[in-house]
């Protein structure tokens, strides 16, 4: 089977969990000998990616992803210079694939900024097209209309696609709810966590967070959120959640790591509320610093408005976590052992903290129990569903 | 008539906080060296092009304006994290600070050790602090002070009773119309409910000229020259005999560049000034014991000398400036009884007014003025610094007692 894949970040040049879940599931397809041409906008060096080839669109170095990831719809307007990089890379895969055109059996495409690649490859073939959602306009948005523009361009995809392939079933329902998609055009499949991955002689030495180990040791129990700052995430609802907990049980604190556009907001906040101290601001971290922000912590919330998966959370969990997740969360479909709430409902989510926090036998379980869960999810599932959905749609089966 | 100016300078640098992050807490103590020599929170690189551009030149003019003219006089409030910066980066800068005192026609006017806003916190904390200027003062230039300035003159009733008993005979405030109601700042005045104390009232309009916009090419009185200001300070609507110039000491060649011509209309100003035997400098001290106090002024609220407000705003306007505050003074009785004099000293280095200053949120119509004072990025970065560092205060208030436990 050879596929184009068209997608717009690979590790370590992500912003977020699209590079990491097009990584693993491109490598476990790879795994079952699936041929990949896999598309990228920028121009960088990826190590361990042997297993598939790579194309860079533009000679553009990676997007920048401290602050705004290439999430971040709302900077997106015609003429910006993130509409111009998707219109070079549009014309790349135009031309890629004409000159190539006999390869493929089906075209693969990650999220909005690279449907209209999509669509034009699907154009010029007559090849299958597979538009996975990973994320919709709706979820970045924090569950309003978003974007005109980058909507438009998901609905034109979401239409165009021979199939659609949603990372969770919040995900499927919102494609079916807020773009009029027939419930039947779209599968759900939910991303996976590559254990192995994880494991390349990482120690937890506990010297990255001295304080927060310090305070830990005082009987503290850490929360803490690893995620982009804007307002698809939540977060002002935790920071009034904390305050509500720190008022019943003092021995709280919040980690707060990752940026955003929101960070100003949040900090300003933490103050309004009174729990500036209990709050901690990290900045971006990568690397050591952003492994140790899961181990130090001992409950870790996913307090997305809407989230279609939630990678965080499974890597959170593997990092030994009590997770706590909203309902409006897909990661919460595939995962048991854990609290879950509505982004909204602050006084649970203070409730579900503070009893996590006071109860050491409840905290073990939670963090116990996740680990079975999450081990069941595995990348190789992913491609076995996947190579079915390509074998399908190239007959038509499905059309 | 006679008319006397009473020219007041004031010289201060803080220790900035260094981009002292999450992973420095409780791992570095050191806050306020910052490892980057480019840094604008470097406080030695920060010092050194002060000094080059201010100080030293500004005291080399002061200098031979004192030794010429016996009857020009200067007050100066020079701070102990000023002195102690000094000490250790510029010692020269000292010196001719020092050379300007020794000519005798130059006072020191007290204040708080560490620029900070203790009367508004804790009143053993401030008494302590006035007291460590004075030990300073003396140490250094081997002077007594008599008059008392308050952090960023913010000054109110209660503050003017506490100098009166402390001793002081003279305080300094800002000349706000508001409180005067009509009446002119060119008079010495009696603070409300004291009774020995003189209350010496900055006539702004006349200081903001020099100080903020003399080299304002939109100002429509620029250039400023020596004939015209020295025309509004004799004929102008000024009535009274006393005219109080108060001003940052880094107006004269920091925040007015030497481009600006500043240095040479100083110069000309206070050569022009004293070439009529009616017109003449006196020091804060002197302007009190040669004028009694004409009427008694009353400020129950605090007025400071910022800002179009002129009240704490800029320091205490918003809740980060407001939690930091409380978390610092919080510390107060568990570091003081450390007697560790190093976490003593940071501490207090963390009460200098300029860290809460560089958290302002009010950026609008006072906003450029902040902006253009602040070393960090954003009030938010300056914010989570500051709180980094308190945090790591109390990891070694914890080391130290193994007590009490540590705080989020």
């Amino acid at each position: 089977m050879n596929i184009s894949m068209l997608g717009w970040e690979l590790p370590p040049h992500n912003s977020g969990g699209l590079g990491v879940a097009c990584y693993h599931l491109a490598k476990a397809l790879a795994a079952k000998g699936t041929t990949i041409d896999f598309v990228l906008p920028y121009t960088a060096a990826h190590a361990d990616v042997e297993f598939m080839t790579i194309h860079h669109a533009s000679t553009q170095r990676p997007i920048p992803y401290s602050a705004t990831g290439v999430y971040d719809s709302s900077i997106m307007t015609e003429g910006s210079s993130l509409r111009e990089l998707q219109r070079q890379y549009t014309t790349f895969v135009e031309r890629h694939i004409t000159n190539t055109p006999q390869t493929y059996d089906a075209i693969h495409a990650h999220d909005w900024l690279t449907i209209e690649a999509g669509i034009r490859a699907k154009e010029l073939t007559n090849l299958p097209l597979i538009v996975h959602v990973h994320s919709t306009e709706y979820d970045r948005s924090g569950g309003s209309t978003g974007n005109p523009l980058a909507r438009a361009i998901e609905y034109q995809g979401l239409i165009m696609a021979d199939r659609i392939v949603a990372v969770s079933a919040v995900t499927k329902s919102i494609i079916i709810a807020q773009y009029g998609i027939p419930a039947d055009k779209i599968e759900v499949l939910h991303n996976a966590i590559d254990v192995a991955s994880f494991d390349n002689g990482y120690l937890y030495d506990q010297r990255t967070y001295s304080y927060l180990e310090g305070l830990k040791s005082e009987g503290y129990t850490v929360i803490s959120a690893v995620t982009r700052f804007t307002v698809q995430k939540g977060l002002t609802q935790l920071l009034q959640a904390v305050a509500k907990a720190v008022d019943r049980y003092d021995r709280l604190v919040l980690l707060l790591a990752g940026d955003g556009e929101q960070r100003d907001e949040l900090i300003a906040l933490a103050a309004r509320l009174g729990i500036a101290d209990r709050v901690f601001f990290t900045g971006f971290v990568r690397g050591k610093q952003w492994r140790d922000a899961y181990s130090v912590s001992d409950i870790f919330v996913l307090s997305s408005i809407s989230e279609p998966f939630g990678l965080t959370a499974l890597e959170a969990a593997h990092h030994d976590t009590a997770l706590v997740i909203t309902k409006q969360s897909g990661v919460s479909e595939v995962l048991h052992s854990m609290f879950t709430y509505d982004f909204w409902d602050t006084d649970k989510l203070a409730d579900q903290l503070v009893g996590i926090a006071t109860s050491p036998a409840l905290q073990s379980s939670l963090k116990k129990n996740v680990l079975h869960e999450y081990a069941r999810l595995s990348w190789d599932d992913v491609a076995e569903t996947l190579l079915t959905t390509y074998q399908q749609t190239r007959h038509g089966a499905l059309v | 008539m006679n008319k006397a100016i009473t020219l007041y300078l004031h010289v201060h640098q803080p220790y900035r906080v260094r981009d002292y992050t999450v992973f420095d807490t409780a791992v570095s103590h050191n806050y306020f060296v910052a490892p980057d020599p480019l840094s604008n929170r470097n406080n030695e690189k920060i010092f050194r092009k002060v000094a080059e551009k201010s100080y030293l030149p500004m005291n080399a003019v002061l200098l031979e304006l004192l030794e010429k003219h016996p009857d020009f006089k200067v007050s100066l409030s020079i701070t102990g994290v000023f002195i102690d910066q000094a000490l250790e980066w510029a010692p020269e800068v000292l010196d001719s600070f020092k050379k300007l005192v020794a000519t005798g026609q130059v006072e020191i006017v007290a204040e708080t050790y560490y620029h900070s806003l203790a009367f508004f916190f804790s009143r053993s904390e401030f008494e302590a602090q006035v007291r460590l200027h004075q030990q300073k003062i003396k140490e250094i230039f081997g002077c007594d002070t008599s008059v008392f300035r308050n952090t960023e003159l913010a000054y109110n009733d209660a503050l003017a009773a506490w100098a009166e008993k402390a001793g002081f005979k003279g305080i300094l405030a800002e000349g706000w119309d508001p409180v005067l109601d009509g009446r002119t700042p060119n008079k010495v005045y009696r603070p409300a409910g004291t009774t020995d104390i003189g209350l010496l009232l900055k006539n702004y309009r006349l200081s903001d000229d020099i100080a903020f916009r003399f080299s304002n090419r939109q100002w429509q009185e620029w250039p400023l020259t020596t004939d015209k200001y020295i025309e509004w300070l004799t004929n102008g609507a000024e009535d009274g005999e006393l005219i109080n110039l108060f001003m940052d000491y880094e107006t004269f060649g920091e925040h007015q560049w030497a481009d600006t011509g500043i240095f040479d209309f100083f110069e000309s100003f206070v050569e022009q000034w004293l070439s009529s035997d009616q017109r003449s400098f006196l020091t804060v001290s002197e302007a009190i014991d040669n004028n009694r106090p004409s009427a008694e002024v009353s400020m129950p609220q605090t007025v400071t000398w910022a800002d179009a407000e002129r009240d704490l705003t800029a320091w205490l306007g918003n809740d980060m400036q407001h939690e930091a505050m409380r978390h610092l003074y919080a510390l107060e009785r568990d570091v003081l009884r450390t007697q560790d004099a190093t976490l003593i000293e940071d501490w207090r280095r963390l009460q200098t007014s300029d860290h809460a200053y560089y958290m302002c949120t009010k950026w609008f119509t006072d906003g450029d003025v902040h902006a253009y004072f602040s070393p960090y990025d954003s009030p938010y970065d300056a914010f989570l610094y500051y709180m980094n560092a308190i945090r790591d205060v109390r990891w070694r208030l914890y080391a130290h007692h193994q007590t009490g436990g540590l705080h989020g």
